[in-house]
């Protein structure tokens, strides 16, 4: 762009004005509206074993709604299941372009690191199934996981990305992924689900290094293309 | 080139050596950063009108069974002729941003057309239709930059102004007020029948992209205004389809096709600078006169006529790819209170009763267009640019 042009753009601004009164604030009022008139993206199918039983007694299992329970077991099985590809797709770039400068080779733990999202996703398969659901579900969360990763899918993809950009768009993933360990383990606590705490515990700690060392991959190969 | 005074000398590359690979038609995209916008402009026109050629065909050969074999086989080869072209886009324009994309084509070639085009009634309706294009670019930077928080002159690259041009909330217009009078195909230019070929098929693309990517988004007010401004496109699709002569019969509305695809590529060609997207455009020219040379046989078989009855004579230039800022805003100034009443172009005071009353059910309660620009001011690098202060 040639300032030229920008001044010529500018210009004109004055000879022909904004012609509808008011700011961005005619937006935020229209999706209010919007918002208070929506229908919800959609349900959560809950087990045939829950609704039979007797409210009592799936309260001990979990909790006042099991169906939120469920949601987030989906939403990290989606996530995970998404995460894999996203590392199969960052395990591409590496075959082409080489690993990052530094003391190690970031394909071996790469690939340790795709293989312990998968058995996340298997994790989250038998606690779902323990639970009487259908691991197969897209629930509301499990939908929008996808819907999320779709911007990190399509850099990591991107064969004109390079190795810090493919990198950078993974530690997204991963840092969201921390978080929502977290708070399903939070939840699996607040329901009762004991073995579902401790196993996710695991997960968690797998998901913290991941998360460290992808920053750290992330680090080394910047460092490297800017000097 | 100047002119196509010799098309029928060069009959180009026969069908048969007209191949692809799956490689090669989904090959290496442009840079959405790099490349110069006019490289994208080409892309989207060609597009456009490489989807316009398959919808033609497709039409004819539902009427011709003689034609249907001939048809299908060109058609293969523009199925891939466009694949190579729309593949050119790059997946990091966002759909919102290729929409900017597609107004300033809208816009910068529409403008080009309508300094060149000798029939002043035709040159008027190209000038009417230009500022309302013009103001969907206005509504839809708002939106890029209220939504996305995006800048839309990363995309324009300078080239063209990003103000109100006439209202959005007063294109919409009865059926019968979007109706134009035709060219007289015996008398018409050979320039006037390609620039109308030309300009429906833009249109028609600009129509059924917004009509596909709309629902995409999540936003209530992108929604409704991709809703909205597609509307104006279909008409827009009515008001330059009527230009053309219903009277010719499909072989000649063939004929003239495969003129503009000839007209339009040798103007990529001639202005294209990035190298390898110059080859491609001297490829599918090289592509168009065969696909011209047998629509020419088919027609002296079929007719029983000379093809250059058609499609003889010299066009005056090519389409000239370039910032038509001074034009534009000419055309602004003294064009933007026209309206319509039938086929006549009248004073906002004349405007017909029945767009009148449609206009005023539609725009009830809101007009999405209005909302999504509300103030809206560009700015280099976004109204958040302009408004910056710190807290």
């Amino acid at each position: 762009m040639s300032p030229e042009d920008t001044k010529r753009q500018l210009e004109a601004n004055n000879l022909f004005p904004p012609d509808i009164p008011g700011d961005a604030s005619a937006i935020a009022e229209a999706r209010k509206q919007a918002i208070l008139d929506a229908e919800p993206i959609g349900s959560v199918p809950v087990p045939g074993s829950v609704k039979g039983m007797v409210k009592t007694s799936f309260q001990k299992v979990m909790g006042k709604n099991p169906e939120i329970l469920i949601d987030k077991l989906a939403e990290r099985l989606a996530f995970e299941r998404t995460g894999v590809r996203l590392y199969d797709g960052v395990l591409a770039k590496i075959a082409a372009l080489g690993s990052v400068p530094g003391p190690t080779d970031i394909q071996p733990v790469i690939q340790q690191f795709r293989d312990q999202e998968y058995q996340h996703f298997v994790l989250l398969v038998e606690a779902l199934e323990k639970l009487g659901a259908d691991p197969t579900a897209q629930t509301p969360c499990a939908d929008l996981a996808g819907v999320s990763a779709e911007g990190l899918m399509k850099i990591i993809t991107d064969p004109r990305t390079n190795l810090a950009q493919t990198l950078n768009a993974l530690l997204i993933a991963e840092a969201a992924d921390n978080a929502g360990w977290e708070l399903l383990i939070e939840l699996a606590r607040e329901a009762g689900q004991d073995q579902m705490v401790e196993d996710f515990g695991v997960a968690l700690e797998e998901e913290n290094e991941h998360m460290g060392t992808i920053k750290e991959f992330l680090k080394h190969a910047t460092v490297a293309d800017l000097l | 080139m100047n002119g196509l005074s010799g098309i029928f000398d060069n009959r180009g590359c026969p069908l048969d050596k007209q191949t692809f690979s799956w490689r090669s038609i989904a090959s290496l995209p442009i840079s959405k950063l790099d490349d110069d916008a006019f490289t994208r402009v080409r892309i989207i026109l060609m597009n456009g009108i490489e989807q316009d050629a398959l919808r033609l065909k497709h039409f004819g050969a539902r009427f011709h069974k003689e034609l249907q074999l001939p048809l299908a086989q060109i058609r293969r080869v523009e199925q891939h002729q466009m694949t190579a072209i729309n593949w050119l886009l790059s997946a990091d324009h966002s759909p919102l941003e290729t929409t900017i994309a597609y107004e300033q084509v809208a816009i910068e070639v529409t403008a080009a057309v309508a300094q060149g085009e000798p029939d002043p009634y035709q040159a008027q309706t190209y000038r009417f239709g230009l500022l309302e294009d013009f103001d969907h670019l206005y509504r839809y930077s708002a939106m890029l930059d209220r939504l996305e928080g995006k800048d839309a002159n990363n995309i324009l690259q300078g080239y063209t102004d990003i103000v109100p041009g006439r209202p959005t909330s007063e294109h919409h217009r009865a059926p019968e007020d979007d109706l134009r009078e035709n060219y007289q195909k015996a008398d018409a230019a050979l320039i006037t029948k390609i620039h109308a070929a030309m300009i429906t098929a833009a249109e028609y693309q600009t129509h059924d992209y917004y009509m596909n990517i709309g629902p995409t988004f999540s936003d209530p007010v992108a929604r409704q205004l991709y809703a909205e401004i597609a509307s104006v496109e279909e008409q827009h699709v009515t008001q330059y389809g009527s230009l053309m002569d219903p009277s010719e019969s499909f072989l000649e509305k063939w004929l003239i096709h495969e003129a503009m695809e000839i007209y339009a590529y040798a103007s990529c060609a001639e202005q294209e600078e990035n190298p390898r997207i110059k080859a491609l455009w001297e490829q599918f020219l090289d592509y168009e006169l065969g696909h011209l040379d047998v629509a020419c046989e088919l027609f002296k078989k079929l007719e029983r006529r000379d093809p250059a009855e058609i499609i003889a004579g010299t066009v005056p230039q090519m389409i000239d790819f370039k910032s038509q800022r001074d034009f534009v805003r000419k055309v602004l100034t003294e064009e933007k209170d026209l309206r319509t009443s039938g086929h006549n172009y009248v004073s906002k005071e004349q405007e017909s009763e029945a767009s009148l009353q449609y206009r005023a059910r539609m725009n009830d309660p809101v007009v999405p267009a209005d909302i999504a620009s509300a103030g809206y001011e560009w700015h280099p690098g976004t109204e958040q640019a302009q408004h910056r202060k710190r807290g």
